[in-house]
C-alpha cells in the first residue's frame, strides 16, 4: 500500500468540509432493500406513497451505507485507517428519495491519542449527509481509529 | 407485529443466525466500504485485523434482514373490528452501535431483538417509539454487535 496521504494529525479539531456526491437510483434503493430491508416502502412505489414516508425511499441502513462509501471515497481510502469500534448515534431525519443526490458535511469534534498504542489516535466526527435541497438527511456521531505520523509524541494543538 | 400497546418490555426475539462467506462480505465492502481489510484477504492479513473482516454495516445490515423476516413471521390476527396490525414502520435512527468482535469469513452469528423501551410520540399519536437492544453473537458466544434500535409502532387507540 503507498502511504497515507492522511493520519491522525490530518484532521483538527473544529475543522469542517464537505465532500462527496452521490446520485441515488430507484435500482440500487431497490436492490439493497431486496437484499436488507425488504419492507414495501422501500421497494414498492404505490405502497410508499401510501405510507407515512410519502414515497420509495432508501433504506437507512442503505443510507449509511451510502454514508460509508462517501467517507471511503473522500479520505478513509487515502488515510492510515485503523477501522471504527462503532457508532455512538445515527439519526435518519428525512427520508431518502429516488434521484436524490448526496453529499457529506464532516466536523471534527472531538479527538485524543490512544493511551494504550502510542501509533494510533481517535478522531470523533459529525457527519451530515445532505440533499440537493441542502436538508440534512441524516447525522451521525463516531469515533474511528487512525495510524498516527509521529507515533508516540505528543500531538498537535494538545497540551 | 403487535400493536405497540401489545408489546412487552423485555420480550426477547431470537432472530435467527447468518453464516459470512468471503464471496458476500468482500460484495458487500466493494461495494459500501471498500478499504483493503474488507476486500483485499492479501492486504488483509497485515492489516489491523489479521485477516478479512467484514465491514460493521454489513453485519448490522443482515440484523435487519433477519428482522423483516421475524416480523413477517410473526403476522397477528385482525381485531375484533378487522384491522390488521401494520407490518412496521420507519425509524429515527439508532443508538450506541458497537463492533466489538470482527466478524470473518465462516463465522455463523446469531442475532436477537428485545424490547427496551416505549416512547410515546406527542407529534404522532397514532404511533409510538419501541426502543430495543439488538446483538449479534458469533459460533464461540463472543458478541460482535451491539446496538440500540428504534422503530415506529402503531398504536391500537391513539395517544391522548
Amino acid at each position: 500500500m503507498s502511504e497515507p496521504k492522511y493520519y491522525w494529525e490530518d484532521f483538527p479539531l473544529g475543522e469542517t468540509i464537505e465532500f462527496g456526491h452521490k446520485h441515488v437510483t430507484k435500482k440500487e434503493i431497490l436492490e439493497f432493500a431486496s437484499a436488507f430491508d425488504p419492507q414495501p416502502f422501500h421497494l414498492d412505489e404505490e405502497a410508499a406513497r401510501n405510507s407515512i414516508l410519502g414515497g420509495l425511499c432508501a433504506s437507512g441502513w442503505h443510507s449509511c451505507a451510502m454514508m460509508m462509501r462517501m467517507m471511503c471515497d473522500g479520505y478513509i481510502l487515502e488515510s492510515a485507517s485503523l477501522g471504527a469500534p462503532g457508532v455512538d448515534e445515527v439519526r435518519w431525519r428525512k427520508p431518502v428519495y429516488v434521484d436524490d443526490v448526496l453529499r457529506l458535511r464532516r466536523t471534527c469534534t472531538e479527538r485524543r491519542p490512544s493511551k494504550s498504542r502510542p501509533e494510533m489516535g481517535l478522531t470523533k466526527f459529525h457527519i451530515e449527509m445532505l440533499n440537493q435541497k441542502d436538508e440534512v438527511v441524516l447525522t451521525s456521531d463516531g469515533w474511528a481509529m487512525y495510524g498516527r505520523r509521529e507515533p508516540g509524541t505528543p500531538a498537535r494543538g494538545m497540551a | 407485529m403487535p400493536w405497540l400497546e401489545d408489546m412487552e418490555i423485555g420480550a426477547r426475539m431470537d432472530l435467527g443466525s447468518h453464516t459470512f462467506t468471503e464471496e458476500e462480505i468482500i460484495a458487500f465492502a466493494t461495494k459500501y466500504d471498500p478499504q483493503p481489510f474488507h476486500i483485499d484477504p492479501e492486504a488483509a492479513r497485515l492489516g489491523p485485523f489479521g485477516g478479512l473482516v467484514a465491514s460493521g454495516w454489513h453485519t448490522t445490515a443482515t440484523w435487519m434482514k433477519l428482522m423483516v423476516a421475524a416480523r413477517q413471521n410473526q403476522q397477528e390476527p385482525p381485531d375484533k373490528d378487522g384491522r390488521t396490525p401494520p407490518a412496521g414502520g420507519p425509524s429515527p435512527g439508532f443508538l450506541d452501535m458497537k463492533w466489538p468482535t470482527p466478524v470473518r469469513a465462516g463465522d455463523t452469528i446469531s442475532y436477537s431483538a428485545t424490547v427496551s423501551e416505549k416512547v410515546d410520540m406527542r407529534s404522532r399519536p397514532d404511533w409510538g417509539i419501541v426502543r430495543s437492544r439488538n446483538t449479534g453473537v458469533n459460533q464461540n458466544g463472543e458478541t460482535v454487535m451491539t446496538f440500540t434500535g428504534q422503530g415506529l409502532v402503531q398504536r391500537r387507540e391513539p395517544l391522548r
